[in-house]
């Protein structure tokens, strides 16, 4: 359960609003690949991540980035269940995917990466701790299926 | 786990930008590390751990003046830390698990400062370049 206050949640998604969800998706998905190389093992069928051009540079990562972070958009909607919202994506991950839930804290915190260097100085010490909280919630949500 | 040579020229040369703001920079992390992670002040009750403080700032200092004097010695930096892990080890006892996140609140701070400078090639050499620096702060734990 992630416990934010209405500030948090304000600030939350006021900064959510401006961001470039498409970009900022693959430009995260990419990074964690290129700074976490063994997340790749993930990813074989797409295509050439042999460098940090390459990886960035790829169309698929960049759709992929988009999938997520356009799910990571509808857990901001639903702050107060993000174990209900993430549930079924938790049973894909888990039984499908096999994806170990370390993966999801990776990305969340080169998630928050992103989001400092797009936003500057507007992401404060006081936005980042409100997106940590939701990072971790996410990944605990994302994770909370596994079995 | 060892920096290559380009990882090692990509974190010099992006030293010599940031150490013009180091102190600044130091601060900020700690500010974050504390936001974010109120745990970790449990090992400061003797600071006045309010956004601009002095001891905040003194603080953010050392902090970014060690950053500094491994990136200068970065082909021995378990040597040029030696006497800061001991500390570690034997006086300060920080849980290892702080070492992370402290780590990335600087990565935070350089991205927020440094946005064109900081490219996914930058991040990954200064996430492992933190991740060695954390390694020898930790090594003489037990």
């Amino acid at each position: 359960m992630v416990h934010l206050t209405g500030e948090e949640k304000g600030i939350v998604t006021g900064l959510w609003g401006k961001v470039n969800v498409d970009e900022v998706g693959g430009e995260a998905l990419g990074r964690l690949l290129v700074v976490y190389p063994w997340t790749q093992r993930f990813f074989d069928s797409f295509g050439d991540l042999s460098s940090a051009a390459a990886v960035m540079g790829n169309a698929k990562v960049k759709a992929h980035g988009k999938k997520v972070l356009d799910s990571f958009s509808e857990g901001l909607k639903n702050l107060d269940n993000l174990k209900g919202t993430f549930a079924k994506l938790s049973e894909l991950h888990c039984d499908k995917l096999h994806v170990d839930p370390e993966n999801f804290r990776l990305l969340g915190n080169v998630l928050v990466c992103v989001l400092a260097r797009n936003f500057g100085k507007d992401f404060t010490p006081q936005v980042q701790a409100a997106y940590q909280k939701v990072v971790v919630g996410v990944a605990t949500a994302l994770a909370h299926k596994y079995h | 786990m060892s920096l290559t040579k380009a990882e090692r020229t990509i974190i010099t040369s992006m030293w010599n930008k940031i150490s013009t703001q180091a102190d600044a920079i130091g601060t900020e992390a700690l500010e974050r590390l504390f936001a974010s992670y109120p745990q970790t002040k449990t090992y400061f009750p003797h600071f006045d751990l309010n956004p601009g403080s002095a001891q905040l700032r003194a603080h953010g200092s050392k902090v970014v003046a060690a950053v500094g004097d491994a990136v200068k010695s970065i082909d021995n930096i378990a040597g040029a830390l030696s006497k800061l892990s001991e500390l570690h080890a034997y006086i300060l006892r920080v849980d290892p698990v702080n070492f992370k996140l402290l780590s990335h609140c600087l990565l935070v701070t350089v991205a927020l400062h440094f946005p064109a400078e900081f490219t996914a090639d930058a991040h990954a050499a200064w996430d492992k370049f933190l991740s060695v620096v954390s390694n020898v702060l930790t090594e003489k734990y037990r």
